[in-house]
């Protein structure tokens, strides 16, 4: 009982060890947490102070050239556009479908288990295994060799495909079983009750999860290297059976290169790139506040 | 339906009238009944249809995987490729060792989950045990910003930031331009929020009455933290860990940008490395025949960094599973 033999001096400096130690370690802890702030901020001006000065019209409006400084994003803008809507327009439908199955009409059994499972390692999943995935069976298989812009969307779309569902399924979740039961208490059918009840709900959460998620396909570039591995693009797709390139895969042509103006413009298209991204985030969380507030009232 | 006359009032004229009326009603309501029926039939098939997407794109990648490495095992014995020490695929005389690779990949990881565990899990002890509601609601999306963030814009960041500093801290001639410290350390700064994210999460669903036992006993917070808050939730910060580490190992961009193209079997972080992902893209840039050996061997180590990474998400949820603590 080495507490009770202990004088009110010895416990007192003992108690002051304390203290200081809460303390010492306060300190460190936020230091931990100001370390990743530092680190953001560094990644951010460090990109910001290369790329300004070459981030003007000319940048936006030209094609990817030798000469670094005429060089621009033409080219890759049009790719990443048409890469999102593509994905979009496959991953919506599948992705929304599979999470409504899932929560509305799949009995809760082992194989519902084993699917939400299979879903949830797939988003564990290594991106560059889907961009193996797709060089086999979109490009080899489907496209003939053709490494063209579905390929790249098909890719996109399994690589988003567990996020879209997990996020769509959070949604449904989220709405009330009790305005299910009403619908059912009239004699709606399953069907009815999703189309007329439970969809209304859910879009907006849905959206917002869509949303993300091809912010995350904006900014992915390992499947795409391997899909389309085209580096220098001096033209705009205009067709879905177009060869392309997308931004951050530009980006990587222009790090790859050991010329400093290279690296330079690089840092302008990551500009880009991040302003698209805030764009995109700021919009997924704008509506999912307005959804909330709604649903409060 | 003007027509159908009001139930408690009927001549039996008008009753035998209405009867045909109820009748020509419920024809009505079954057939609807039918067609909706009918409807949700065809709409259940189409969401299995979409459910079963889900399902074959994994088979899909382990077909592929598989069926691609098969022609590469029946030249290269699995054994030389999993324990070789020589990784030469692209010129003569070839060697197919893989560990250089897979060592480059988890020098690489080890780094980054140093950096992620050191500073992920003391941002999540101060969120969850130190910081005021007000400060946490603004640092925690802060931090994950991060995660967000393009690898490729990691990368670059990498490159042109942090390699000039390591090289003017140990020395441009002993840090190579493409080194594995580089890569690690900002790699280690991506999945920094996701240590600390579910780390957090499982520190705060630790009992409030937990903490406040060990504070009426006279704990200090970093006494409740790391004796009563860390133990409690030990199997969501180690599953974090190793979710971060599995998520580190499959990372591409930041390790082909700026951890080089050697493939090297090295413990020197300062030297140059070549992961896994990195050698699939090198290859996949590059005009190697398709059905060549050279060819093949990218879905040989896509089929290791498929096993590996795997096996490390089944492992963090088994540990979330099993070493849970369910509190009231």
């Amino acid at each position: 009982m080495s507490m009770v033999s202990s004088t009110p001096t010895q416990r007192e400096r003992s108690h002051r060890i304390r203290v200081w130690r809460d303390r010492i370690f306060y300190a460190l802890f936020f230091l931990a947490v100001v370390v990743g702030i530092a680190g953001l901020a560094a990644l951010l001006i460090d990109v910001l102070i290369d790329g300004l000065p070459f981030l003007d019209w000319k940048f936006m409006s030209s094609y990817a050239s030798r000469r670094p400084l005429e060089s621009g994003i033409l080219a890759p803008m049009a790719g990443t556009i048409w890469v999102v809507g593509l994905t979009a327009l496959f991953t919506i439908p599948i992705g929304v479908g599979t999470a409504i199955y899932l929560e509305e009409f799949a009995v809760k059994n082992r194989l519902a288990r084993l699917i939400e499972l299979n879903i949830s390692n797939l988003a564990g999943v290594p991106s560059v295994i889907y961009g193996l995935l797709g060089l086999a069976v979109f490009v080899q298989f489907l496209f003939n060799g053709s490494r063209n812009l579905t390929a790249g969307a098909l890719t996109m779309t399994l690589l988003i495909l567990p996020i879209v569902i997990i996020a769509s399924q959070e949604a449904i979740k989220a709405v009330p079983s009790s305005y299910r039961d009403a619908a059912y208490a009239m004699g709606a059918t399953r069907w009815q009750v999703v189309k007329t009840v439970v969809m209304p709900q859910a879009i907006p959460g849905m959206m917002s999860g869509i949303i993300l998620a091809l912010s995350r396909a904006i900014g992915e570039s390992a499947p795409i290297l391997i899909i389309s591995s085209l580096v220098w693009v001096t033209f705009i797709p205009t067709s879905p059976d177009s060869k392309f390139t997308v931004l951050p895969l530009q980006i990587f042509t222009w790090v790859s290169q050991p010329q400093q103006d290279f690296r330079s413009i690089a840092a302008a298209g990551i500009i880009v790139l991040l302003a698209i991204l805030l764009t995109m985030n700021a919009a997924a969380i704008w509506i999912r506040s307005k959804y909330q507030v709604r649903a409060e009232q | 339906m003007t027509s159908t006359p009001d139930a408690n009032f009927t001549s039996p004229q008008d009753s035998r009238e209405s009867d045909l009326v109820k009748q020509e009603i419920l024809q009505r309501v079954a057939r609807r009944r039918r067609r909706q029926y009918r409807e949700q039939t065809i709409v259940t098939w189409l969401l299995r249809a979409t459910a079963a997407i889900s399902v074959a794109t994994t088979l899909g990648i382990v077909f592929i995987l598989v069926q691609q490495s098969a022609g590469f095992f029946t030249e290269v014995n699995v054994f030389e490729f999993v324990f070789g020490t020589e990784w030469t695929p692209l010129f003569k005389p070839q060697k197919f060792g893989a560990l250089p690779l897979v060592g480059g990949t988890l020098l690489v990881a080890v780094i980054a989950g140093l950096v992620s565990l050191t500073f992920g899990l003391g941002a999540a002890i101060f969120l969850s045990e130190y910081a005021p509601e007000g400060a946490r609601k603004v640092l925690k999306p802060i931090l994950e910003i991060l995660a967000g963030i393009p690898t490729v814009v990691y990368g670059y960041f990498a490159l042109t930031f942090i390699t000039p500093i390591l090289q003017s801290i140990f020395g441009a001639d002993r840090v190579i331009i493409f080194n594995a410290l580089s890569a690690g350390i900002v790699m280690g700064l991506m999945i920094m929020p996701m240590v600390s994210t579910l780390s957090e999460d499982a520190m705060v669903a630790v009992p409030r009455s937990l903490r406040d036992a060990a504070y009426a006993l006279g704990a200090t917070r970093f006494e409740v933290a790391t004796k009563v808050v860390i133990p409690a939730a030990l199997s969501g910060i180690v599953a974090s860990f190793i979710l971060a580490l599995s998520r580190a190992i499959g990372e591409t961009m930041i390790v082909k940008i700026a951890a080089g193209a050697t493939p090297n079997l090295t413990l020197n972080p300062l030297e140059s490395i070549q992961a896994m992902t990195a050698y699939i893209v090198q290859v996949s840039l590059g005009e190697t025949p398709q059905g060549s050996i050279e060819y093949r061997t990218i879905f040989a180590v896509g089929l290791l960094l498929f096993v590996m990474t795997l096996a490390m998400n089944i492992l963090g949820r088994w540990v979330i599973a099993r070493f849970r603590q369910v509190y009231e």
